[in-house]
Order: C-alpha cells, then sequence, then structure tokens
C-alpha cells in the first residue's frame, strides 16, 4: 500500500495522469517519487508535491492500492485510464477523477471537482461527498460518454449527470442539479432525492429513476404507465410508486424516465392522459 | 546526379566549395509535394475547429524552440496544418472553396499556415453576377466579372461546386440533373459549367473550372459525372484539359441506394482513358473519424441525415453555401467499404497517371496526414490486399480491387502527388527539379534500388510520413521529420489583367449594395493584406 501526503497547498493545477495503481504498480518509492507531472506550466517530479510511503504488509496482496491523505482539490486526472488497482482518498479532490477507467475502484471521502468518471468504461467509482458537475459526462463534444461500470455518490450532484451515457450505473442518493442523463442512449441513472428539471433531455434509451421532487417534467415526454417498483441494479430496488414517462419524442426516443409519485402531486394530473 | 539551387531557384551549377551539401544517395528526391485540393483555411475550417473540441483533444503539439504549438487531427489548426505538410514533403497546397465574402479570413488563415505556398480557388458557381450574365448569355462581361472578382478576392481558379444546387439550398431545393432550372435565374447547372468554361477560357487561367458535380453522395450519381464530364467535350482545344472533377470518389457511386451502392470507377476511367480534356482527384476515404465540410449545403444536410451527428448549415449571401458534418468512415460499413475501394480503383484503372492525383479532399475523405498510407496501397497490391482483409466482406467481393495487379513506380507516384497537380493547377515553377523551378524539394530515406516496395510497402510508407529533408525556397525546413526552421510561404494569386481595367458599373454597385451586406468598397481583399504575396499575371483575350 502506496500513501501518499500533500507536502502543502497545492496552488496551481496539477495535471496527475501518473497517479494511477497501474502506474505505480510494481515500483519502489523512489521511482514513485521521481514519476513527472505538470504543476501549472512546469514540469515537476512527484516527490515535489508529494511525500510518498509505503506501508508494506506481510500479507500478499494482489493489487495496488494507493491512499491520497489530505486536499487535493487541485489536483487532476488522479486514476485516469486505470485499469486494475485502488485507489482511497480522504480529502477533496480535483476535475476528471478516474477519466476513462477501465477497471479497478476508486474511493472518495471528501468532494470531487467536475468531470469524474468521464468517459469510463469500467470499474467503480465510490464517493462520499458532493460532484462538481458534468459527473460521468464526456469531454466537450465528443459524444460517447459512460460505456460502463458503476459511480456511487453520496451526497449532491451538479448539472448533466450522466450526459451521453451509453451503458452503467449512476447511483447518486442526494439530489441532482439540471439535465440529468442529458442526450443519454443506455444505461441506468438513479437520483435518490430532487432533481432540477429539464431531466433526460434529449434521451433517446437508457432510464432514469428520480425518487425525489421534480418540478416538471419536459413536454417531448408522454405519460405511460405507473409503476410500483424500479429496479435500480442487481441487489438495489426503487420502491416508488413511479409515474413513467418515455421520451424524448424531440429525438425520437424511447427513453424512461420513472417520477416518484408521493413526492410530485403536482403531476398527477398526467394521470387523466393514462 | 546533383541538384543545385540558389536564391530560391533550381539552377544548373553553384560553387561546390560555398555550398551547402545534403548527401542524399540511397534516397528518394522529389519536388516538393502539391495538393490540389484540401480544405485547410476559411470560415467554414473555421467553424469546423469550433464545432469539433473532441477531434483536437489527444491530439496537440507542444510549442518549441522553432515551432508554434497548435492542434491536430482532421483539422488541424494553422500552424499544425503548414507543420505537418512540411513534415511530409509538400510544398505547395490548394485550398479549394473561398467563398468570395469570406476571402479576408481565408487569406488571414493562410497568412498562418507557415512553410507551404498555398493558393485558394474563389467560388463563382452560384455567384449571382455569374448567373444573371449567364441567364442572358453575356460570356465577356461575366469574364470580365470574373477576372475583378479573382483579384478582389486574391484567388487562383474557378470553383464551382454542385452548379445552381446551391443557389437552389436557399429555397430549400436541389438540382438533382444537369437541365433543372435553378429558381429565379432561369439557368441550367449545364449552363454554368459551360459559360464558366468558357469564361475560364477567355481569361487564359492556368487552372481549368475546378468541379464539384451535382449529385454528389448519392448514389448512382456516375452518370451526372460522366454527363458533366461530357458536357465540355467540345470546348476542349489542344488536347488540353478543360475541366478538373475534384474528390471523384464521392461521384462515382453505382446503384440504387446505399444497400445496392455499386463501384462506378470502371465506367468513368474508361471515359476518362479515351478522352484528354479531363483531370481528376480521388478524394480517396481513409477509415477514421473526420470531419466533412463543403460548400454543397444540400449534401451537407444528406449526411447529417444519414450519421444524426451535431452539424452546421450555412448559406453565404448571393454566393455559396456551407455546411459540416463530423463523421466516422468505419470499415465494417457496407457503403464507407465501397467508397474506399472506388477511390483506388479511380487511380488505378485510369491508365495515365497526369490525369488522376492522389487527395483524400482533406478532411473529408480523411486528414492529410494519412497520404503515406494511400501511396502504400498504390505501389503495392500486398498492402491493399492486407486492408481488403479488413473491410466489410460483402464489399471485399463487391470490389474490383482484387482484379487489379497494378502497382504504381515511383516515378508514377512523383506525378500523381506532384508533378501532375502542378501541371494541371498550371504552375510552371512547381512539381519539377529542372533548371528555374523553385527550389522546394523533398527527400526520403528510401532507396528505389534496394527496396521492393510491393514487399516492403511498410518501409516506404514510413518513409513517406517523415521526410528525410523538406527543402522550401533554398531553405532546409524539415530534417529527419522534425521541423527545423519556421519560414513564410507565399500566397499564390492570379492577377488578371484583362484588355481595359474592370469597373463595376453604378448599376452593379447599386445591386452590390441591395445583395450584400459588405460595402462594395469594403469588399476586396488588397494585396498589402497577404503577408507573402506571389501574383501570377495572366493576360486575358478580353
Amino acid at each position: 500500500m502506496i500513501k501518499l501526503y500533500p507536502l502543502k497547498e497545492i496552488k496551481f493545477p496539477v495535471m496527475a495522469e501518473c497517479i494511477t495503481a497501474d502506474v505505480f504498480e510494481g515500483k519502489a518509492v523512489e521511482e514513485i517519487e521521481n514519476l513527472k507531472l505538470w504543476e501549472g506550466n512546469k514540469q515537476k517530479l512527484l516527490k515535489g508535491l508529494f511525500k510518498v510511503e509505503e506501508n508494506k504488509t506481510e500479507n500478499v496482496k494482489d493489487e495496488t492500492t494507493i491512499t491520497i491523505q489530505g486536499d487535493v482539490s487541485k489536483v487532476k486526472k488522479i486514476g485516469a485510464n486505470m485499469k486494475n488497482g485502488e485507489i482511497r482518498i480522504y480529502g477533496n479532490v480535483g476535475m476528471y477523477l478516474g477519466e476513462e477507467l477501465k477497471g479497478g475502484r476508486i474511493f472518495v471521502e471528501g468532494n470531487v471537482g467536475g468531470w469524474a468518471g468521464s468517459m469510463m468504461k469500467g470499474g467503480t467509482i465510490e464517493i462520499h461527498g458532493d460532484v462538481g458537475d458534468y459527473l460521468g459526462a464526456p469531454y466537450r463534444g465528443y459524444s460517447e460518454g459512460v460505456h460502463g461500470g458503476k459511480i456511487i455518490v453520496n451526497g449532491n450532484v451538479g448539472n448533466e449527470v450522466g450526459a451521453h451515457m451509453r451503458k452503467g450505473t449512476i447511483k447518486v442518493y442526494g439530489c441532482a442539479k439540471q439535465f440529468v442523463g442529458f442526450r443519454m442512449c443506455d444505461g441506468t441513472i438513479y437520483v435518490q432525492k430532487d432533481a432540477e428539471p429539464r431531466a433526460g433531455a434529449c434521451m433517446t434509451g437508457g432510464k432514469i429513476i428520480i425518487g425525489g421532487f421534480l418540478e416538471s417534467v419536459l413536454p417531448t415526454f408522454t405519460v405511460e404507465s405507473v409503476k410500483e417498483k424500479v429496479k435500480v441494479d442487481e441487489g438495489e430496488t426503487a420502491i416508488g410508486p413511479f409515474y413513467l414517462f418515455l421520451g424524448d419524442l424531440a429525438e425520437h426516443g424511447d427513453g424512461k424516465l420513472y417520477v416518484c409519485k408521493e413526492r410530485n402531486t403536482h403531476l398527477t394530473y398526467y394521470e387523466k392522459f393514462l | 546526379m546533383d541538384i543545385a539551387a540558389k536564391d530560391g531557384k533550381i539552377v544548373a551549377n553553384v560553387n561546390e566549395r560555398k555550398a551547402r551539401k545534403i548527401d542524399a544517395s540511397g534516397m528518394i528526391v522529389m519536388p516538393g509535394g502539391v495538393d490540389i485540393h484540401c480544405h485547410i483555411a476559411g470560415s467554414e475550417v473555421n467553424t469546423g475547429r469550433l464545432l469539433r473540441p473532441e477531434d483536437h483533444f489527444r491530439d496537440f503539439e507542444r510549442k518549441t524552440s522553432t515551432t508554434r504549438s497548435g492542434v491536430g487531427h482532421s483539422i488541424p489548426s494553422t500552424f499544425t496544418t503548414g507543420y505537418r505538410y512540411a513534415r511530409m514533403g509538400y510544398t505547395t497546397i490548394m485550398n479549394p472553396s473561398m467563398p468570395p465574402l469570406e476571402a479576408k479570413h481565408t487569406h488571414e488563415e493562410l497568412n498562418d499556415t507557415p512553410i507551404v505556398d498555398k493558393a485558394s480557388y474563389s467560388l463563382l458557381g452560384d455567384w449571382w453576377f455569374v448567373l444573371e450574365c449567364l441567364k442572358e448569355g453575356k460570356i465577356e462581361e461575366c469574364a470580365k466579372y470574373v477576372a475583378w472578382m479573382m483579384n478582389s478576392t486574391k484567388g487562383y481558379a474557378i470553383k464551382i461546386v454542385n452548379p445552381g444546387g446551391l443557389e437552389s439550398w436557399g429555397y430549400g431545393q436541389n438540382v438533382t440533373s444537369l437541365d433543372d432550372q435553378v429558381p429565379c435565374f432561369c439557368v441550367t447547372p449545364r449552363e454554368i459549367l459551360r459559360g464558366l468554361c468558357k469564361v475560364n477560357k477567355l481569361l487564359n487561367l492556368p487552372h481549368t473550372i475546378h468541379v464539384h458535380t451535382n449529385n454528389l453522395g448519392k448514389p448512382g450519381n456516375y452518370q451526372t459525372a460522366l454527363e458533366t464530364m461530357k458536357c465540355v467535350e467540345d470546348l476542349a482545344s489542344e488536347n488540353k484539359p478543360a475541366i478538373h472533377i475534384t474528390h471523384c470518389q464521392f461521384c462515382a457511386f453505382k446503384g440504387d441506394d446505399w444497400r445496392t451502392l455499386e463501384s462506378g470507377a470502371e465506367e468513368i476511367s474508361n471515359y476518362v482513358n479515351a478522352h484528354s480534356h479531363v483531370t481528376l482527384d480521388m478524394g480517396q476515404v481513409i477509415f477514421a473519424d473526420t470531419t466533412t465540410m463543403t460548400a454543397d449545403g444540400p449534401f451537407q444536410y444528406t449526411l447529417y441525415e444519414l450519421s444524426r451527428n451535431k452539424w452546421v448549415n450555412h448559406d453565404i449571401e448571393t454566393e455559396t453555401s456551407a455546411g459540416i458534418v463530423p463523421f466516422r468512415y468505419r470499415r465494417k460499413s457496407y457503403a464507407n467499404a465501397i467508397q474506399w475501394s472506388i477511390g483506388l480503383e479511380l487511380a488505378l484503372l485510369i491508365k495515365d497517371p497526369w490525369k488522376i492525383f492522389m487527395t483524400t479532399d482533406h478532411p473529408n475523405g480523411g486528414p492529410f496526414t494519412s497520404y503515406p498510407k494511400i501511396i502504400a496501397w498504390f505501389i503495392s497490391q500486398k498492402a491493399r490486399e492486407a486492408s481488403l482483409k479488413r473491410i466489410n466482406p460483402r464489399a471485399r467481393n463487391k470490389s474490383l480491387l482484387t482484379s487489379i495487379n497494378r502497382e504504381m513506380s515511383f516515378y508514377e507516384v512523383a506525378i500523381v502527388t506532384r508533378a501532375g497537380q502542378a501541371k494541371a493547377l498550371g504552375l510552371k515553377n512547381k512539381g519539377h527539379l529542372g533548371v528555374d523551378a523553385d527550389a522546394d524539394i523533398a527527400i526520403y530515406n528510401v532507396n528505389p534500388e534496394k527496396t521492393d516496395p510491393s514487399r516492403k510497402y511498410k518501409r516506404v510508407r514510413r518513409a513517406f510520413k517523415k521526410a528525410a529533408y523538406t527543402v522550401k525556397g533554398g531553405t532546409i525546413v524539415v530534417k529527419d521529420g522534425e521541423v527545423l526552421k519556421h519560414v513564410h510561404g507565399a500566397t499564390v494569386w492570379l492577377d488578371v489583367q484583362t484588355s481595359e481595367n474592370v469597373k463595376l458599373s453604378d448599376e452593379m454597385k447599386r445591386k452590390f449594395r441591395e445583395y450584400w451586406t459588405v460595402e462594395y468598397e469594403n469588399y476586396p481583399v488588397t494585396e498589402n493584406y497577404l503577408e507573402a504575396s506571389n501574383p501570377i499575371v495572366v493576360k486575358a483575350s478580353v
């Protein structure tokens, strides 16, 4: 197990693609200390920013585990492209956490910046804290978002959760801002609490479940039926009842938008169309 | 044999003791490459850059002590465009669509494209003044306006895109044959093509009319392409070409729809082999993610409907239209694989390499950085077979490539990539290494005597990717694929001199005020706008 401690408060944005379990695997502490990363416009060594410690455990472990203790909210791209291993962060993290993650686990006890899990293909990201905008959404311009894997957030998230999502699961046990599942094609997004309007805008497939208050449903959705419960993923089912809306018809889509019936009494007028 | 260069020109000999020498023994020495058709600058290219941040996301170049930073891929930034062309040994490139209204923007970008010489073709096929003149049959008057436009926009040739179709697109329509009428103007595409071909001849322009045919990108359009070539057959003289059909792959489709799409390359190449008034360029498709951009608004709309991708469509007042759609050509797609095959079939079935040139219609068929791949397909059947194995099986069975065993020699490669293009463009100082030519030289590190190109095609491909040396105007700008020096390339344009100076009449100025949002006085691009100007004086016969 390798532990990283920020030496001082990081002032400039740091691009830290090298902080992944794949890169650290099999490396001695000295080698890890000499990995290069960019701080602002200067290239630096990892030891210039972090204190590296190795906790040797006698038990044979298969996977490399990296633990970061401290505030790294200016450090971007931690865990990018990671295939195996685990990263545990106790503190706030910057943008692009686990970008294009392919496997392994990332665990965060703190808040995370934007684009967490951007374009990820597999693996798990678990965040105990709030997340910025574009959780699981692709970089600007791309039309292919999350392709697989699971993101679990025990906190609130920003705008455009799971934009352009293709597969996988995003679970948010807090509130979400606007445009949940913007242009999503497939996969599941579960928001346990409230969501701001425009959920499912331009979606063509997939499933969005909103367990709390939703101010309005876009006019390009039609109400289909009322469901008692909805399966989120293996081992979790959201208990409703839920209104099921289909859309986005502006895009000839047949995505499913489930909205909690109990918390949204202002949507009862939809029932006359059932 | 030695080649001597002095003051930017190739000369018979120089003082050997003082001259700087490059030892190119065991290498291929060619004139600097010439690209007859690549969209590298202008408003649509720039809009494409804005539309696709993801295109640049992974491909970027850091600044070095000599070069500036920039981004790549299908639509590289201006500096990167210049560097990447130079790295492949290209020194002259032609930007094929410049809406006259956007000429200033285009020239600003060209000014920022380093190393290579460049020129732009003015889009004149659907300009209202042209349409009005042709409607009344006033060819000479039309010629004068075209001359004025050529000087005002600092253009190099007459570009015609989907003649008549762009004006119709303003009404949400398109023309489907050469004899459909354009709304309001009552002229047909045939009249536009013939009219501008005559104008081109009257003005003695060095290049022919540069035509993007009607019905481009529609199955069954090879007949339109053949008719387009036939319609100016009688206007050719002295075996000189009268028409250049550009990115011919996109207009060589046979079949009724995308499912029954077949190659029309055989019919087109039979015609071209039998006639001498046509030159073509390939518009080869590369299996990659790219951005399509043409002035052909209706075609881009069709493409948008096919791909359902984000897109831009644009109408340029009185002159032309434009559209941009990101597109991915897939090996496993039947239609895309057939398209890939058509391009190569055209290049290999047309016997005379002076009639067909290598392009990808950058970025419509693929980025220009794939040229080495195409060269490998030219010279080696093995390379073609390796690619054939990986494409859609139904397309593979239909492809004519399996029956073609022609392999181009390096001389033929030199013709299709530089000499032929320079000749078709009428660039007398480019595309050869004779005395008085510009000292634009590309040296590739592959020994033509020892390497068997058909077997060692990968080696050739590598060599053409990174030129051992690129010399531009007598200066070594690239060595081993690294840019050594940032030099300015000149902007070539035509100074068309008519018998009397063309002045727009008051009537025309009035129209200018009515039709355009830009005032007549602000419209022309003046010569001081160009960073390095290289006018070619043309004496017109009107």
